[in-house]
């Protein structure tokens, strides 16, 4: 009797605590609302589940508990009951996978007008890097990277010498699409800010992405999600999204890779005079 | 009149296989040391998996002390959280439950189970433990070596894994590398001999339909688990070559605090692959034998036959098969081609298929029985209980695009913890209640194990389940202090200080176990030959504990499956599986 209510008392405080829970999801801040969708639907069918197969469990213990001169039924299979069983099981998982695939396949593909944006992760900081007036970004790769060029952009690359190098935090402007391309040039890092939905890997060697648009104006703290090390929880950023206007009032601002790299050679050349 | 499990046969099948020759210890040594007899390897498998559990156990207060407790605790630096969990989660894993379920569990109840007289290499089933006590032995060096151990994560994933951002860069890992590399060794040993041993040494009448589910999980499991280790064996012996010969198998090119390093050309995700093709089928290895093992305590102890055995069986093999093609569901955000997302979420969420026909039968096997609220059947409703909640919430994580948000985060941890943590926990304290009279003559106290029980269960579920909301919240895993983050308020300190007591609380409960398993060893009440009225054959040795070569002279003649338990018109309410039937003792025909 006891256990068969603790049984049932485990389920149901389970169901109220989901209810009640001060922590939930942080308030959205892309276009990735599917995705919480899906995580309800998820929840209403898991939830469901859970609850009535604790809560048959619970009755069967209060009905079926051992009393003397009690004896169990012979019952080795249901044919029937175990098929009916599992085709509506497979329905149940067909509702979650559903819409999971279709949101997915939205996931993956980027839209035409996205425009790109680089985070470099490497031990334990963020780096970011926008096109130029030419829209593209240049080569980089590993080798390249020294103190005159902390990103290892390619030097040979016409491409890359309108690159804004951004030195301090990522600004997006609200509502446009724009591709994340990921990258690092030590160990793995993941590219994490919680109220986006989306995160991805960055991988020595190759470049990863995600996209998203963001839907609303704010500062949002970038996390690092993949352990990279001693420092993996002090690597923070923060990305603020903004309107259009502001937004280009911060980029008349940013340097691009030619003007840092000539502000570092004069610097360089000015040092080497002081010291001969 | 279809082919039914349950169906008496009416004749005593031949022999297929000749009595083994034993081997025959002749000194204390051989008998309890370097004994060759599956029982005493399956004692010292136990003890050693359990003793260094105990270790995991308090690594695991350690961390929880800095979750809840953050910058309280001096003596905890980001360094060493690194190492606690790296080592908790790798010990839990590899070293005790896989230990302890194969190497255990198998052990002993595989040659009862099956009327064998031993394991069919008993001489290269004691090898197999003394590896496997070198490849602790190894494991535990790690924390006296100068840096001490890696902080890699358990994963180990290249390139952080032999980076000098990561502790335990000097030592720790390349023993941790060759501590794996060792114990796939030893466990590929008494792997063969489990498998060998169910295929070939079954006594007469003892048809593959007629197993026992926790012989067909330890079976299903080994299988599987020689098939999944040579994939971290691998990725452990190129990563050890990355790391001290400076092969570039997982190292691309990279700069490493501003120094280029000398490697190159190298693939990390490649190591993710090969270590999720072991990873993922590592959860049902894991789960397999627990899946067995918690039919066989709920039939038992509900005096009731498992419900849908043949569905059972089938089920274990299916999930088998198809923990190979799932692994990548481990990756969903690790940058792999996209369109993998598609297949693996498919086929993961298929798994869940056969998982819940496994869930109704046990349930289903409780209706219409006669529940005895004993200890072991405790433990299989919580396993009931943890499992099903964790199998669901890998619905969520098994789904690719809900993996996104989530991954990494402590839901992941809160997942994982009570699929394959908790849940075979539970069927491992089950199981352990279950068979101790057997393996010592004695019974556990009821009472202590009441409270064990209730401590445990309960306590670790206020762990696990408010965490998956941590990290619905974002909470990241793997953070040694969240610390001031814009999202993440107040209260969820509070719940960690909550969950970090309730683990000390569990934790300390295990004292109790530990004590009530000494204790009862010696004072505890005799527990006769079958003390739960069970039918299976390890219950029906002449000798208790099992003497050596199990069966006196003769062995078992199995007439029925395991699961004979209130059949209408018998006697008892329960039939071993070696009784003849009726028409057979009248006709004198009883070997």
């Amino acid at each position: 009797m006891a256990v068969a209510i603790i049984l049932l008392l485990v389920a149901v405080a389970s169901v109220l605590f989901h209810i009640y829970s001060p922590w939930w999801w942080t308030p959205i801040a892309s276009n990735w609302r599917y995705i919480d969708d899906t995580i309800n639907i998820t929840f209403w069918i898991t939830g469901a589940v859970f609850f009535a197969v604790i809560a048959f469990m619970a009755y069967c213990v209060f009905r079926f508990h051992h009393k003397e001169g009690r004896r169990a039924a012979y019952n080795p299979e249901n044919k029937k009951l175990e098929w009916w069983l599992s085709i509506g099981t497979g329905i149940g998982v067909a509702a979650m996978l559903a819409p999971g695939l279709i949101v997915w396949h939205q996931f993956v593909t980027v839209p035409a007008d996205a425009t790109e944006v680089e985070v470099m992760g490497q031990q334990w900081q963020w780096s970011y890097r926008l096109p130029g007036k030419d829209g593209r970004l240049g080569t980089s790769d590993a080798r390249h990277v020294s103190s005159e060029n902390p990103m290892g952009l390619n030097l040979d690359d016409p491409y890359g010498k309108d690159d804004v190098v951004i030195q301090d935090d990522l600004h997006l402007p609200v509502g446009k699409p724009v591709k994340v391309l990921l990258r690092s040039i030590d160990v793995l890092h993941d590219f994490y800010v919680p109220e986006f939905r989306a995160k991805m890997d960055m991988i020595p060697g190759a470049v990863t992405y995600f996209w998203f648009t963001p839907t609303r104006t704010g500062t949002f703290e970038v996390l690092c999600a993949e352990l990279c090390g001693v420092a993996h929880a002090q690597m923070r950023s923060k990305v603020i999204v903004q309107e259009e206007r502001e937004y280009h009032a911060w980029l008349e601002k940013q340097r691009t890779f030619a003007e840092l790299s000539e502000q570092r050679g004069v610097a360089k050349a000015a040092y080497k005079a002081d010291s001969e | 009149m279809v082919d039914i499990p349950y169906q008496e046969v009416t004749g005593i099948p031949p022999a297929e296989v000749a009595d083994v020759e034993l081997y025959h210890p002749r000194s204390w040594w051989t008998r309890y040391v370097f004994s060759q007899d599956a029982k005493v390897i399956a004692v010292q498998y136990s003890i050693t998996a359990m003793a260094i559990g105990m270790v995991a156990l308090v690594l695991s207060w350690l961390m929880r002390l800095q979750l809840g407790f953050p910058g309280t605790f001096s003596f905890i630096d980001p360094s060493q959280y690194l190492q606690f969990i790296t080592m908790h989660g790798m010990i839990m894993v590899i070293y005790l439950l896989t230990a302890l379920f194969l190497g255990g569990f198998g052990n002993y109840l595989i040659p009862l189970m099956v009327g064998a007289r031993d394991m069919v290499f008993p001489y290269v089933n004691m090898l197999s433990y003394w590896v496997y006590l070198l490849a602790v032995i190894v494991l535990a060096a790690t924390f006296f070596v100068p840096g001490g151990p890696t902080g890699a994560g358990w994963t180990l994933y290249p390139p952080q894994a032999i980076l000098s951002g990561t502790p335990g860069q000097d030592w720790g890992i390349v023993l941790m590398l060759a501590s794996l590399i060792l114990f796939i060794i030893g466990f590929t040993m008494g792997g063969l001999n489990y498998v060998v041993t169910v295929l070939q040494a079954r006594t007469r009448g003892m048809t593959l339909m007629r197993l026992p589910l926790t012989v067909w999980g330890i079976f299903t499991a080994t299988v599987m688990a020689l098939l999944a280790f040579p994939a971290l064996f691998v990725a452990s012996v190129m990563l050890l070559l990355d790391r001290l010969l400076g092969t570039s198998f997982f190292m691309p090119t990279l700069v490493e605090m501003g120094q280029q390093l000398k490697y190159g050309g190298g693939s990390p995700i490649l190591f993710q692959h090969l270590f999720w093709f072991f990873g993922h089928p590592e959860v049902y290895i894991v789960a397999l034998p627990a899946f067995g093992i918690i039919s066989d305590l709920i039939s038992v102890h509900a005096r009731k036959n498992i419900f849908g055995y043949r569905m059972m069986v089938w089920a274990i093999v299916a999930i088998g098969a198809l923990s190979f093609v799932v692994w990548a569901h481990h990756m969903y955000v690790s940058g792999m081609h996209p369109y993998f997302g598609f297949f693996f979420a498919t086929t993961t969420l298929i798994i869940a298929i056969p998982t819940a026909i496994k869930v109704y039968n046990w349930v289903l096997t409780l209706w219409r029985g006669d529940i005895h609220l004993t200890v072991p059947m405790l433990y299989a409703l919580a396993f009931i209980i943890t499992f099903v909640n964790g199998g669901l919430t890998g619905l969520f994580l098994g789904n690719v695009v809900v993996d996104v948000p989530l991954s990494d985060t402590m839901f992941v941890v809160a997942h994982f913890h009570m699929v394959m943590g908790i849940a075979p926990i539970m069927a491992v304290f089950g199981g352990i209640y279950h068979w101790y009279p057997k393996v010592t003559g004695r019974m556990l106290n009821e009472a202590l194990g009441k409270f064990h029980f209730w401590v445990t269960f309960l306590g670790a579920y206020a762990i696990f389940f408010p965490m998956h909301y941590l990290g619905l919240l974002g909470v990241p895993r793997r953070y040694h202090d969240i610390g001031e983050t814009a999202f993440i308020p107040a209260s969820a300190h509070d719940l960690n200080a909550f969950m970090s007591v309730a683990a000390l609380i569990v934790g300390f409960a295990q004292l109790v176990f530990v004590f009530n398993m000494i204790w009862s060893l010696m004072k505890g009440k005799e527990a006769g030959g079958n003390p739960w009225g069970a039918t299976s054959l390890e219950w029906q040795t002449p000798e208790t504990p099992p003497g050596h070569g199990n069966w006196g002279k003769e062995l078992p003649v199995v007439y029925r499956w395991a699961y004979d338990y209130s059949v209408p018109g018998a006697t008892r309410d329960f039939v071993p599986q070696n009784e003849p039937p009726a028409g057979l003792m009248a006709q004198g025909v009883h070997p």
